[in-house]
């Protein structure tokens, strides 16, 4: 067999196998929005569920998730930009530094279950905040911070050195190099991976399933030591335990596409941000 | 005036610079030149103190700047890179406005004055010979400028902080030939104001634009001399050699 042949062949493979990817990924959309598309209305977005799950919307839901994103943005983002920064402009590349960068890589890989009873060990009954937004946004911001550090980190590696000593060679401190030359240029970059890590909050059910989330709760959260539903766990108990699991399995599909579409609304975002700011 | 005296400096366990001892005088040019990894570089660098950025570096003996040991602790660093400006081989202008460029190093020394600062920055657009190229898109940014105007931006930006002294590494050397002598031409209407030091691959360019020169080979520093007398008669033979294009 000669070489082309043998590189076409290897061009049909994996075309082959990039076709079956995204035909998966299609698959599940497909599926997806056909099964839910019935439900969705106006009624299915701004209504609490009713019937015993099996009639109703999802409002409390939505707006549970909504508030965890923002809780857990709120302690991620700082924390987690802030020690990217630390870590990739500041420590140098040291025996502490390396551990450091070792353990945030094994937080990452630890299974959300262990966050979520870590969280409710020390959030819920230690700090006693007892089941509520703040305790669930502690846990999920923590879920997501080794996200939040890598992506940034990866930001803030892209951007060539010659950056940084052409700024220090003007006489420019180290604190303004990153502020004014550094940040500015790696912006768009950590950004998109925010927003990443906004998509991977939305969709995660263990860490909130002892910290914050209501089986059933029409009412909507007044402050931030109240419980909410959200999205990712209700779609489970209607797909489990709910009172008629046939009936209420239009209802799950729906939820599981209004995720979906959450997902995929922050993903758009993060794409056209990072266009839109990608000025040099 | 700059001075090294018995100066050692090391990369870890490798010994990059070995027992160099020179003095550069005021509003004079001096060309480093030799062969590619013998140290030039990492000696101009230790003169604005940009070797430290490296980790596990070393460095023994004195740098000198107007008698000042620039290693001695009450020396704030930044406060020297304002006095000591540097121009890299390849033009690095910042993702920001010519103007921006320019006004970076006194915005960044707590410059607030409007007036001084656009002032500043059409001085040293002048004095970079860019003035003419730029002066109606300062707004623009910097990245839409060709390779040579960005190089003199460089040097504009670097000016504008009323140096002394200003470092060049192989500040031509990604240039086109017209750009080239519009830098060799600019190093010459320098040097009334400023000391200059650079680094270059390009004998023609060493003796056309320096006063002296210095030949480095693995890390010593061989021969400093009148640029003229190097190039026409030089004391060592490694020089000679080396000019003429014949490898030791
Ligand atoms: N960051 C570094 N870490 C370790 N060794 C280095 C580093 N920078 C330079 N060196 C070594 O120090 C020696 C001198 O390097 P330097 O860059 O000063 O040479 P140079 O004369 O400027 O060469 P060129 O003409 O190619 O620019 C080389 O052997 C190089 O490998
Ligand atoms: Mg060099």
């Amino acid at each position: 067999m000669n070489k082309k042949t043998s590189q076409q062949i290897a061009f049909i493979i994996f075309r082959i196998l990039g076709i079956f990817v995204v035909g998966i990924l299609f698959w599940i959309l497909g599926f997806i929005i056909y099964n839910g598309i019935g439900v969705i209305s106006w009624k299915f977005l701004t209504e609490p569920p009713s019937e015993g799950m099996t009639g109703g919307g999802i409002f409390p839901a939505i707006v549970g998730t909504l508030c965890l994103i923002a809780g857990s943005s709120i302690v991620a983002f700082p924390l987690g930009i802030l020690s990217a920064i630390y870590t990739s402009e500041y420590a140098g590349n040291g025996y502490i530094i390396k551990f450091i960068r070792i353990m945030t890589n094994n937080l990452g890989g630890i299974p959300s279950i262990i966050f979520g009873l870590f969280g409710m060990s020390l959030f819920v009954n230690t700090l006693g905040f007892g089941d509520s937004i703040l305790a669930g946004s502690l846990t999920l911001g923590l879920l997501c911070l080794p996200l939040v550090i890598r992506t940034t980190e990866e930001a803030l590696k892209a951007i060539p050195d010659s950056f940084r000593t052409g700024s220090l060679a003007l006489g420019a401190s180290k604190l303004q190099t990153v502020n004014r030359i550094i940040l500015p240029m790696a912006f768009p970059n950590i950004i998109t991976g925010l927003i990443l890590s906004i998509g991977r909050i939305s969709g995660e059910t263990a860490p909130i399933l002892f910290t914050v989330a209501a089986y059933f709760l029409p009412k909507l959260p007044t402050s931030i030591f109240d419980q909410v539903m959200a999205l990712p766990y209700h779609l489970y108990v209607i797909a489990v335990s709910g009172t008629d699991l046939e009936a209420s399995r239009p209802i799950a599909y729906g939820t599981a596409l209004v995720l979906i579409v959450i997902v995929l609304i922050m993903n758009l975002m993060a794409s056209f941000l990072r266009r839109k700011l990608k000025k040099y | 005036m700059i001075e090294a005296k018995n100066v050692n400096f090391y990369y870890g366990n490798f010994q990059a610079l070995k027992d160099i001892s020179m003095v550069m005088d005021d509003h004079t040019v001096t060309a480093f030149i030799g062969p590619s990894g013998c140290g030039k570089s990492t000696f101009l660098r230790l003169f604005n103190r940009m070797n430290e950025l490296i980790a596990n570096t070393r460095l023994t003996g004195e740098c000198l700047v107007n008698g000042e040991n620039i290693y001695q602790k009450s020396i704030d660093v930044t406060e020297l890179r304002k006095k000591i400006g540097m121009v890299f081989q390849k033009p690095n202008p910042f993702p920001q406005s010519i103007f921006e460029n320019v006004a970076y190093g006194l915005r960044v020394d707590g410059v607030k004055d409007k007036h001084f600062i656009k002032q500043r920055v059409e001085e040293s657009l002048v004095s970079a010979a860019l003035w003419n190229e730029v002066k109606d898109k300062l707004k623009k940014s910097a990245f839409e400028l060709s390779g040579g105007q960005q190089q003199r931006l460089c040097i504009a930006r670097a000016l504008a902080i009323s140096p002394s002294i200003i470092l060049m590494d192989e500040p031509a050397s990604a240039l086109d030939p017209i750009s080239t002598s519009k830098i060799e031409d600019l190093i010459h209407v320098l040097k009334k104001d400023y000391t200059i030091v650079i680094v270059t691959h390009n004998m023609q360019q060493a003796a056309r634009v320096s006063d002296k020169t210095g030949f480095f080979m693995l890390g010593t520093l061989i021969e400093y001399n009148d640029t003229r007398k190097m190039f026409l008669n030089p004391e060592k033979e490694e020089t000679q050699n080396y000019i003429t294009g014949r490898f030791g």
